[in-house]
């Protein structure tokens, strides 16, 4: 079993809503990274979790940028940082609005660019800190603010976009599963050149499921197998254990959907289109690995 | 060493003096020279610095804003719309008090599509907290490219700098230039609030109505400061290089009734006009405003004032010219000319003398010049 550190960089101060994924997800990627880091956080819950200045929450170095500036900013401090001939490892910590929408031109020029930095993705599935709007990460039929009778068009397939890329190492990741959050990190970061993690972040406030679900949101997201865990290290897919479990003996999506506000009233045509989108994916997934494709 | 060069090769060359750890530009016409002078530069080794080709003008400044905050000294340029496009950052870098250099080779906006020199890109940009400067011939262009990184991460000022050039007239006409080393004319660069990861801090953390204005206010302060260290920096450059610059540069204005007064190459075309107009028995001058931010103070009373505006603030006036009013109570008359890279001759600006009319404003092609 892998020892994660006792040391915290999140300390017990941040202002997330209880229940927050991303703040516990972020708990198991500093662990993963250590004291020598720079974390570079574009606006998304992050931006607020750290705190009101002068304080902070974070025990490490945290650049605040713009929305859209990210991964360029990242860019720049990771050579700048090898110029120096500084070990520093740069962590671009972004929501899924930051990533998927306005933040994909940057993330994509910095892959292609093969520049030396982790980008990790978490993912809550809407624009959650100005208050759950969509994103292009929103599922299909799903409530938001700006989706009040349900979003009408399917997740973007992110990890699809960053994989065309070739990095040499991309990852899902889910907060239910700490170990795995570290493990993958710590191999991110192992790794030269972009690596990339999109850690599903089931989330009370957006999703609208009681906080001290969370975790048990993650565990069935996997289960149901409307998130997939693997890995793509040198082209090479590896689907892990609990999800190859998961997907050769599916819980029953309604068990997913049910506990999610966000998902109350949805239609069994939209519950359809979910499913077939997460078929989809496993049997992508599954010929990729097999190398059937 | 005595060379000619284009305004283009000649920012590039001082910035190769400068050597910046980290440079992240993207390429727009005119300033394309710039930038591929220096990527040639970086490619055969004779500039070792990380060259980033970004995807976009606002990734330049946010590669450059990621690269300074390590205490790397860093450069970009652009143009026109790829400054528009990298406003947000523009202001990024100033509030988090990165001295960052960048040239900007004026151009006008779209649409239309316009390739040529007007100065609404820049003064778009002069609320941002950058100080900006206009410089008017190959030579300036050069040693004002030194200046601003010693003046720039000036422990007293510490806020990033605009080089402007027009497009075109500067960025492509060839003149001669001396490039002189700049030595220890520009000390190390250190920046005292760089990443320490044995120190964390929070950078741009949420900064609430109890302390955002501090932050606002200790740029102006550097703003204020900043006159003073570009009047030592100059002097100081003309001690140790023998050319002398000063934030307006003057000409034959000491005892003249009418003054023209511009920015940029129009400021130099100015001064041809002011030879033609004393010849005719007109007791001109011209004043040639290098530093547009900070604005500088000047002494204009008892002399009639013609501005000329390379640009506009729509349903307001020319920008210099409002400038102008608001810090002088000078009532000038206000000359629009050469937006889009419209000609504008020294005859031309000798007949906006001559038709001055204080007060009033011309938009020059489409008024009657009276």
């Amino acid at each position: 079993m892998t020892e994660i550190p006792r040391e915290e960089f999140v300390l017990k101060c941040t202002s997330a809503c209880a229940g927050c994924p991303s703040s516990l997800a972020l708990r198991y990627v500093l662990k993963a990274a250590g004291h020598d880091t720079v974390l570079v956080v574009p606006a998304c819950c992050t931006s607020v979790i750290q705190g009101i200045f002068p304080f902070t929450s974070l025990n490490v170095t945290v650049y605040n940028i713009a929305f859209a500036a990210a991964a360029a900013c990242a860019s720049g401090m990771s050579e700048a940082f090898r110029k120096a001939g500084k070990k520093t490892s740069v962590i671009v910590y972004a929501g899924d609005g930051g990533t998927v929408d306005i933040g994909l031109q940057g993330l994509s020029a910095a892959l292609e660019r093969e520049e030396d930095f982790l980008y990790v993705c978490y993912d809550n599935e809407a624009y959650s800190n100005t208050g759950m709007q969509r994103s292009g990460a929103t599922p299909y039929g799903a409530r938001t603010t700006t989706t009040p009778a349900g979003k009408t068009h399917p997740k973007k397939d992110l990890d699809g976009i960053v994989a065309a890329h070739n990095p040499p190492y991309m990852a899902t990741t889910c907060v239910a599963y700490p170990q795995d959050v570290f493990r993958k990190v710590q191999k991110a970061l192992s790794i030269r050149g972009p690596s990339f993690i999109h850690l599903l972040a089931p989330c009370p406030t957006s999703w609208r499921f009681s906080p001290d679900l969370t975790i048990e949101m993650g565990k069935r997201a996997i289960r149901s197998g409307m998130w997939i865990l693997y890995e793509r290290e040198f082209g090479k897919v590896t689907i892990n254990s609990v999800s190859k479990a998961a997907l050769k003996n599916p819980l029953p999506l309604e068990d997913y959907l049910s506990p999610q506000g966000r998902f109350s009233g949805i239609g069994q045509r939209e519950k359809d289109i979910l499913i077939s989108q997460a078929r989809k994916m496993a049997k992508r997934l599954i010929h990729e690995e097999e190398g059937v494709c | 060493m005595l060379t000619i060069a284009t305004g283009n090769k000649a920012v590039a060359a001082a910035v190769k003096e400068l050597r910046p750890a980290v440079i992240a530009a993207y390429p727009i016409t005119p300033q394309t020279e710039i930038v591929e002078q220096i990527a040639a530069w970086v490619a055969a080794g004779e500039l070792d610095s990380s060259y980033i080709p970004v995807e976009s003008e606002h990734s330049a400044m946010a590669a450059c804003i990621g690269a300074s905050v390590t205490g790397a000294r860093t450069f970009t340029a652009t143009s026109s719309q790829g400054l528009a496009y990298m406003h947000e950052m523009v202001n990024w870098a100033a509030g988090a008090r990165l001295p960052i250099v960048m040239a900007n080779v004026n151009r006008a906006l779209a649409p239309g599509w316009n390739i040529w020199a007007e100065h609404t890109d820049a003064f778009q940009e002069r609320d941002t907290g950058w100080l900006q400067v206009y410089v008017g011939t190959v030579q300036e262009a050069y040693d004002t490219v030194v200046m601003a990184y010693r003046i720039a991460e000036h422990e007293e000022v510490l806020l990033p700098v605009m080089v402007n050039l027009d497009g075109f007239l500067l960025s492509h006409s060839t003149q001669s230039l001396e490039t002189d080393s700049p030595g220890d004319f520009v000390p190390p660069f250190r920046l005292p609030h760089a990443i320490d990861v044995a120190h964390p801090a929070g950078y741009g953390t949420l900064t609430g109505p109890d302390d955002y204005f501090r932050f606002r206010w200790d740029i102006e302060r550097s703003m204020r400061n900043s006159s003073r260290v570009i009047r030592e920096t100059e002097q100081d450059f003309s001690r140790r290089f023998g050319r002398t610059y000063a934030p307006v540069e003057e000409y034959r204005a000491d005892d003249a009734d009418v003054v023209v007064i511009a920015v940029g190459t129009l400021g130099k075309e100015a001064e041809v006009a002011v030879d033609l107009l004393r010849r005719e028995g007109i007791r001109a001058g011209s004043l040639r405003i290098r530093w547009f931010r900070p604005f500088p103070d000047l002494d204009l009373s008892g002399r009639e004032l013609v501005v000329i505006d390379r640009d506009y603030s729509f349903g307001f006036s020319g920008i210099l010219a409002g400038s102008l009013r608001a810090r002088t109570r000078a009532d000038p008359y206000s000359v629009i000319a050469g937006l889009g890279g419209q000609e504008v001759t020294y005859d031309d600006i000798a007949g906006f003398v001559r038709g001055r009319e204080p007060g009033r404003e011309l938009w020059f092609g489409v008024d009657r010049n009276v």
